[in-house]
């Protein structure tokens, strides 16, 4: 069924398909709109969910973990503050693991405050132990809220889908839904092996764990996120039998024989995919590979789909603030380590709180990267993109 | 419940809180949550949070749990919001037939995480009307990171972040009254009890919070012996000196009522209950006579108050 739905109600859909036991609701732009939809699914009967309308994110993320460890399946949403006041509960989530899904639409991290988009609070949360998964565009939006759960259930994990804010999360674009009875299908009864409210075997989560055992806990959540990055294939698979939408942990346009490429998340690989092929039919050999999943990172494979490359720019949709390039660009550096043959690479952070990024400045950068590959000359490593230099006006 | 309580019968029960946790000797946390938990009927189940506390790290200490029932702790500001959403599960699960027997919900923090960094989830949890009982193991301070002040921590004490010196003696603030608030959330069930004597106003209040539907709370006074300082043998003592003084007034709030549960024989100056701990000992020294005066005085008036509520 094709409809024409906004990116929060796209994953507020998805949601009221799932009907999950708990969902933990608190408003913060942009992602309000996703518990104010579900509040109507829940009004209307659609859903019979037990809808937590708490007094803080925090208290939605222990709602969560809480309802999670008690045997039922919990889902939130949440944006950029929210997401920060989650933060020390992201990890007790993970280490627990408790395979919640939240819906993450990204926005700049305060201060100072900035409701628009970047990705400075899902970047903030990368180490937390979640599984994240971040959408291009709408349907992508749908189609990774659906995924989540076989996902993190299989392995233990909880999972982030991360979309943009307001670019995502409020533009409207036809989408196709699936059919109700097929998503529940598809994503399944939660049917965790011990929980809280199991009769026969009473549960205790949540321990003092002395040195003696931490580390064996730590090991084991690390290999959890190894096993990830194939479970989310055989999810992806599954997924695409049933939608005819193909996902991988990357994304590859026009990559066959690209010489010149970006790496970026989300959103701006629209207007990436415009310019390339606006530059390939002046017969410049771009492409581009979108980071769908960014944990667990997919460095072998970012590394394979860049071997035959000869200058690549890393788009970084946040800061990090290390002085030596953002998160992404650490990543992907760190990726093309062991490659033999290494394409020349430059950080460019962009698109903060909001700044636009249009397909001319794609162009930009590509002619950037043209430059390089001709010269050899890389010039400065690390830049920003789009900000107004000292003394321009806005 | 049996109409007359019988402390031998109660104590015959299974434990639900076994021995060979590592609360210190002397603690009445320990006395408070197995009396809390003795409360709940044989057959009834229970999950049981914690804040992150003495009691959470010395009942359970990875692989061991001193807990008969299902038990989560996760943050330490976080335990009512934890409590009710394992109660969330409960009501979903229930709806779905997934589950069928009854649970029961009861959190336990001590006063830093319910005075003070658990105030929010705290409160949250009691608007929303989750079916529960918070249970605030009170004993005056951060015992479990090495007692420093909390706005639980009543005046003059002496804590490690109230150091008393030339200059400063002992904690300025009063106690907040904490108690008094949760009743001003219109909890059906609000009751301030202490592990005294034969722990029946304990059992009775615990019974009642259980058993009341909605978001129950109690606070109890819970003496710790390392933060107050008095011989670990002297903790029943100093349990009754609090409530003979009227520093630690016995009393519920039912659906809106206030009654108060203990009036004592003789009221006893609060000097009695001060001079029996060395975090007041400062109190007795030459030239702080004041502060004795100023500490009776106002537990004078929180007394005449509450006997105005009470009707007494």
């Amino acid at each position: 069924m094709s409809i024409c739905f906004s990116g929060n109600e796209a994953v507020a859909y998805a949601m009221k398909q799932i009907n999950p036991d708990v969902m933990g609701a608190f408003p913060i732009t942009p992602s309000t709109e996703i518990p104010e939809y579900f509040a109507k699914y829940v009004a209307n009967g659609e859903v019979n969910t037990e809808y937590v309308t708490v007094e803080s994110e925090h208290s939605s993320m222990s709602v969560c973990i809480a309802a999670e460890a008690a045997g039922a399946r919990a889902v939130s949403a949440t944006s950029s503050c929210g997401l920060a006041l989650m933060y020390e509960l992201l990890y007790v989530a993970a280490s627990s693991r408790l395979p919640i899904t939240l819906a993450c639409v990204n926005r700049a991290l305060s201060g100072p405050i900035n409701i628009n988009n970047d990705h400075s609070d899902s970047m903030g949360a990368r180490d937390a132990g979640w599984i994240q998964i971040y959408a291009e565009n709408n349907q992508e939006a749908y189609d990774n809220f659906i995924m989540a759960m076989p996902v993190g259930e299989n392995v233990r994990l909880p999972v982030m889908t991360c979309m943009d804010g307001f670019i995502t999360s409020h533009a409207v674009e036809n989408i196709e839904l699936l059919e109700t009875d097929v998503v529940r299908k598809f994503v399944g009864e939660y049917k965790p092996e011990n929980y809280l409210l199991k009769k026969e075997n009473p549960l205790a989560v949540g321990p003092y764990d002395i040195s003696a055992y931490y580390m064996e806990h730590k090991v084991m959540q690390a290999q959890a996120m190894k096993m990830a990055k194939a479970r989310i294939l055989e999810v992806a698979a599954q997924f695409e039998k049933i939608s005819g939408r193909h996902y991988g942990l990357l994304d590859e346009y026009r990559m066959e024989d690209a010489e010149l490429a970006l790496v970026l998340i989300g959103s701006s690989a629209g207007t990436a995919k415009a310019a390339i092929d606006k530059l390939r039919e002046e017969g410049v050999k771009a492409g581009l590979i979108k980071v769908r999943v960014f944990r667990p990172f997919p460095g072998e494979e970012l590394a394979k789909a860049l071997s035959n490359t000869k200058a690549v720019a890393v788009m970084d949709k946040s800061e990090g603030f290390s002085a030596n390039g953002g998160p992404l660009f650490a990543e992907t550096r760190n990726a093309l380590f062991d490659q033999k043959e290494r394409p020349y690479l430059i950080d460019i952070v962009y698109g903060l709180g909001g700044r636009d990024f249009k397909v001319e400045d794609v162009e930009k950068v590509f002619g950037r990267l043209k430059n390089i590959a001709a010269t050899g000359e890389i010039g400065p490593v690390y830049t920003h993109f789009g900000h107004r230099q000292r003394g321009e006006q806005a | 419940m049996n109409t007359v309580y019988d402390l031998k019968r109660e104590v015959e029960k299974p434990e639900r809180l076994t021995g060979g946790h590592r609360l210190c000797a002397g603690c009445g946390a320990g006395i408070v949550v197995s009396g809390v938990l003795r409360a709940l009927e044989k057959e009834d189940r229970a999950v049981i949070t914690n804040a992150t506390c003495c009691l959470e790290v010395s009942t359970f200490m990875y692989p061991y749990t001193a807990y008969m029932d299902s038990f989560i702790h996760s943050a330490f500001e976080n335990s009512a919001a934890t409590c009710s959403g394992v109660e969330a599960a409960y009501n979903a699960l229930k709806r779905r037939g997934k589950v069928e027997d009854i649970v029961k919900f009861i959190t336990f923090a001590g006063d830093g995480g319910t005075y003070d960094i658990g105030f929010q989830s705290l409160s949250g949890a009691m608007e929303r009307g989750h079916d529960m009982v918070y249970v605030c193991y009170d004993n005056e301070a951060y015992m479990n990171t090495g007692i420093q002040r909390s706005s639980s921590t009543p005046r003059f004490a002496s804590t490690t972040t109230t150091a008393v010196g030339s200059v400063r003696q002992g904690k300025i603030q009063n106690k907040k009254d904490l108690t008094e608030i949760l009743v001003a959330h219109n909890a059906p069930y609000v009751a301030q009890t202490a592990p005294i004597g034969n722990l029946k106003d304990l059992h009775t209040k615990a019974y009642k919070a259980i058993y009341t539907e909605g978001p129950c709370f109690l606070n109890v006074l819970s003496p710790c012996p390392r933060g107050w300082g008095y011989p670990m043998a002297k903790l029943p003592e100093i349990v009754k000196l609090a409530v003979d003084t009227c520093v630690w007034p016995l009393y519920e709030v039912e659906e809106g009522e206030w009654h108060l549960s203990y009036t004592p024989k003789k009221k006893l100056p609060v000097e009695d209950f001060f001079r029996a701990q060395t975090r007041f000992s400062h109190m007795f020294q030459k030239g702080n006579e004041w502060m004795i005066e100023e500490a009776q005085k106002y537990v004078d008036q929180k007394w005449e108050r509450l006997l105005e509520r009470t009707g007494g």
